[in-house]
C-alpha cells in the first residue's frame, strides 16, 4: 500500500517536468491576483507580449488598499486609485475575472477563494502574498510567490520550485474553553520558531487539528509562513466536504460525487512516512499572546514576558524591549491597549467575528480605545449583518467596517498612529506592520482582542 | 538584465547589517507598495529606520557613508521573513546591492531574489560574525562572491558559502528568467491539466 503524504500526491501529480536547473515544474490550478502585488507582473507581460495560459483559472480582487469606511471613488489616496485603476485595466485587457468593489464576492482574497468554492481539495494554488497558506486548511498545497513568480504563473500557470520535506505537527487531545485555532498556531510557532519550518511544508493533524471547523482550520493555515514553512496543510474531511457544498464553483450532483472521491484519494495515507514529527498536548495551550516583534515572541496568558538572556534569542529579544519599551519579566496580563482590531485573513471570517461579538455583547468599549471590527468579505459582512453581530459590535462601541485587510497591513486609512498598543487578531506584530514606525502589536485571538478591547489592557478572555 | 545574463561573481565592498529575522516589512515599509512599479524602490529600502518622522536620517548602516557603494550585503538568521513582496530584493537591488551573504533566508525571499538574479548565499554564522566586525572595523575590505567556486574570497582568506543547487545554476547558466524556461513546457503542461479532474470540473 502507498504510504504517500498529501504533498506527494499533490507535488506527483502537478508535476510538468524537472527543469535544467533541477527544480520542478509544477502546475498551479488556482491563481489568485490582488491590486498590490500584480501590476508589475502585467507590466513585463505586455512589455514581453505575453498571454495569460490559463485565464479561466486566474481570479482577481482588491483588498489591501481598499478604504474600509468610504469606499466611493475615486479614492481620496491618489495612489490607492491608480493602484485600483490598474487591476481593473489589467484585469479587463487580459480577460480575467475581477471581483471590485461592486461586486458581492470582493474581499481579502484568502477569504473569498474558499469561500466562492475556487479553492478546493487535491488542488495547486498560488497568489502573491504569503498568507496563500491558509488555502491549505482544505487539502491544498498552496504557495505564497512574488511578482515575478506571479509573471511565470500568469504566463505559463506553473512555477519552478523546489520539494519541500513534510513535517506533521499533531496537536493530540482536546483545547480548553476559550482557547481557540489562533492560539493552536501561536503556540506552534512559539514552540518551533519563526525560522524553524525552513524547507519544510507543515502538515497539521491530531484531533484538535481534526475538531477545529474550516474557519479555524484557515487560521491554523493562514499563519505557516509565520513559522518560516512556505505551506501549511490540513487533510481534507467531511468537515472539508460538507463545507464545500454548494459554493459557487463547487460541481453539484454526480460531479460533486467524482470530486469527493478525488479529494478523498489525495489525503495523506494512514502510514504516511513524514521528515519529521511533532506532537503537543492541546490542553497544555493557554489562550496566547505576541508581545514582541514577531510572531514567535509570545505567552500564554498566565505568564510573564521573557527576560532577553531566558530567551532563545537574547538579542532579538532585547529588540523587542527596545521597541515596545515593556519591562522584561512583566505579567502579560494588564498590558494596556489603545486600539483592538478583530479582522484580517487570519481572523476575519463569521465564526471569528461571531466568537468576539459574544464577548463584546452588552458590554461596551473602554472609552480610550478604538475599536475596529472589519469583516474579510462582503458576503461574510452580509452574513454576519443577517446575524445582527453589526449591531452587537456597533453597541459595544466597536466601528463596523467594510471589507478588507484595514490595519492588518495598513496601506489603507486605517493605521496605528505613534506609539499606539493594538491587540490585533491579524498575523504579524513586525515593526512598522500596522502603519506607525513606532506603533506596537500584540497578537490574539478575536476573542482576545474582544476582552482587551473592553477592558483597555489585556485580560483572560476565559475571566470574563 | 535580461535572462541571458550568466551571474558567477559578484566584486566589491560590503554593507553589514546585524540582527535575526529581520522581515520584509523592514525592508520595505508597506506604504511603498503603493506603487505600482519597482522603479523608485531603491530610495526605500530600511526607510522608517533610516529616517525620522521628520525625514532627517539616523544613523544605520544604510545611511554610513563609510559603506556607500557597497555591492555585497552582510545578514544574520531568517532574513527576509514576513511578506512575499518581492519590493523587499528590489529596494536592495535597486540600492546597489548585487549579491547577499548571510547565515539563512526566508524561502520566499530567497524564490524573489532568484527571480531577479540577485545571490543570497549562505555561510555559517561564526564565520558572519568575523566579516561584520571585520567590514566594522574596515569597510574598504573587498569581497568576491563567487558562484562558480561557491565561495566569499576575501585578501587574506576564502570562505565556503552555500545555495540551492537549482539557485546555482541557474544563475550560472543565465536560467533565472523562469518565464522562459518554463513557458517552452507549455505543451506538456497542458497535457499535465488535462489530466488533473478538477481543471474539467469533475465533468467525469
Ligand atoms: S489581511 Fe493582512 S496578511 Fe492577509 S492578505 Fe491582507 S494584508 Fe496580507
Amino acid at each position: 500500500m502507498s504510504q504517500q503524504t498529501l504533498y506527494d500526491k499533490i507535488w506527483d501529480s502537478h508535476t510538468v517536468e524537472i527543469l535544467p536547473t533541477g527544480q520542478t515544474q509544477l502546475f498551479i490550478g488556482l491563481h489568485l491576483v490582488h491590486e498590490v502585488t500584480s501590476p508589475q507582473a502585467f507590466d513585463m507581460m505586455r512589455e514581453q507580449g505575453l498571454k495569460i495560459a490559463f485565464p479561466e483559472r486566474t481570479f482577481a480582487t482588491a483588498d489591501h488598499i481598499v478604504p474600509t469606511d468610504m469606499r466611493s471613488r475615486p479614492f481620496l489616496d491618489d495612489q490607492a486609485e491608480e493602484m485600483m485603476q490598474a487591476i481593473e485595466q489589467n484585469a479587463r485587457e487580459f480577460a480575467i475575472d475581477f471581483y471590485g468593489l461592486d461586486s458581492d464576492r470582493q474581499g481579502i482574497v484568502h477569504v473569498i477563494g474558499p469561500q466562492l468554492g475556487l479553492t478546493q481539495p487535491g488542488m495547486t494554488i498560488a497568489c502573491g502574498d504569503s498568507h496563500t497558506s491558509t488555502h491549505g486548511a482544505f487539502g491544498s498545497l498552496a504557495f505564497g510567490i512574488g511578482t515575478t513568480q506571479v509573471r511565470d504563473v500568469l504566463a505559463t500557470q506553473t512555477l519552478a520550485l523546489d520539494r519541500l520535506k513534510v513535517r506533521r505537527i499533531e496537536v493530540n487531545g482536546q483545547l480548553g474553553r476559550g482557547v481557540y485555532a489562533k492560539d493552536v498556531i501561536l503556540a506552534i510557532i512559539r514552540k518551533l520558531g519563526v525560522s524553524g519550518g525552513k524547507g519544510f511544508a507543515y502538515e497539521y493533524a491530531g484531533p484538535v487539528i481534526e475538531g477545529l471547523g474550516m474557519d479555524g482550520r484557515m487560521t491554523v493555515c493562514n499563519m505557516s509562513i509565520e513559522g518560516g514553512a512556505l505551506c501549511g496543510y490540513i487533510n481534507p474531511d467531511q468537515t472539508t466536504f460538507d463545507y464545500m457544498k454548494g459554493r459557487p464553483f463547487v460541481p453539484t450532483g454526480a460531479a460533486f460525487d467524482r470530486a469527493e472521491t478525488y479529494w478523498r484519494s489525495m489525503a495523506s495515507d494512514t502510514n504516511a512516512v513524514f521528515d519529521d514529527v511533532v506532537r503537543m498536548e492541546g490542553a497544555s495551550i493557554e489562550p496566547t499572546v505576541a508581545w514582541g516583534i514577531n510572531p514567535g515572541q509570545s505567552v500564554g496568558i498566565s505568564e510573564r514576558l521573557p527576560l532577553p538572556e531566558e530567551s532563545g534569542d537574547p538579542d532579538t529579544t532585547r529588540k523587542a524591549y527596545q521597541h515596545t519599551g515593556f519591562e522584561p519579566g512583566a505579567p502579560i496580563l494588564g498590558l494596556p491597549i489603545d486600539v483592538a482590531f478583530v479582522g484580517s485573513c487570519t481572523n476575519s471570517r463569521l465564526s471569528d467575528l461571531r466568537a468576539a461579538a459574544e464577548v463584546v455583547k452588552g458590554r461596551h468599549v473602554d472609552p480610550r480605545v478604538r475599536a475596529l471590527a472589519v469583516p474579510g468579505s462582503v458576503q461574510v459582512k452580509i452574513d454576519a449583518e443577517r446575524e445582527g453581530l453589526d449591531r452587537i459590535f456597533e453597541e459595544a462601541g466597536f466601528e463596523w467596517r467594510e471589507a478588507g485587510c484595514s490595519m492588518c497591513l495598513a496601506i489603507n486609512p486605517d493605521q496605528l498612529k505613534g506609539r499606539e498598543v493594538c491587540a490585533s487578531s491579524s498575523n504579524r506584530n513586525f515593526i512598522g506592520r500596522q502603519g506607525s514606525p513606532t506603533g506596537r502589536t500584540m497578537l490574539m485571538s478575536p476573542a482576545m482582542v474582544a476582552a482587551a478591547a473592553l477592558n483597555g489592557k489585556i485580560v483572560d478572555v476565559r475571566n470574563l | 538584465m535580461s535572462s541571458e545574463t550568466h551571474i558567477n561573481k559578484i566584486s566589491g565592498t560590503a554593507l553589514p547589517l546585524r540582527g535575526n529575522d529581520i522581515d520584509t516589512d523592514r525592508i520595505v515599509p508597506a506604504r511603498f507598495l503603493k506603487e505600482v512599479t519597482f522603479s523608485r524602490m531603491g530610495e526605500y529600502p530600511f526607510f522608517d529606520e533610516r529616517f525620522g518622522s521628520d525625514g532627517k536620517p539616523k544613523p544605520h548602516p544604510f545611511n554610513d557613508s563609510r559603506y556607500q557603494g557597497a555591492s555585497v550585503l552582510l545578514v544574520n538568521n531568517n532574513f527576509g521573513c514576513g511578506s512575499s513582496r518581492e519590493h523587499a530584493p528590489q529596494a536592495l537591488n535597486r540600492f546597489g546591492l548585487q549579491a547577499i551573504v548571510g547565515e539563512s533566508f526566508a524561502a520566499i525571499f530567497q524564490g524573489n531574489c532568484l527571480a531577479i538574479g540577485l545571490p543570497a548565499v549562505t555561510i555559517a554564522p561564526e564565520e558572519m560574525a568575523r566579516l561584520q566586525d571585520m567590514v566594522e572595523e574596515d569597510p574598504s575590505v573587498p569581497f568576491t562572491v563567487d558562484l562558480d567556486a561557491m565561495v566569499v574570497r576575501l585578501p587574506d582568506r576564502t570562505i565556503p558559502c552555500q545555495m540551492p543547487d537549482a539557485t546555482r545554476k541557474a544563475l550560472l547558466e543565465g536560467n533565472w528568467d523562469t518565464t522562459t524556461m518554463l513557458a517552452k513546457n507549455l505543451p506538456q503542461v497542458r497535457q499535465v491539466a488535462s489530466r488533473l479532474p478538477y481543471v474539467g470540473n469533475f465533468r467525469g
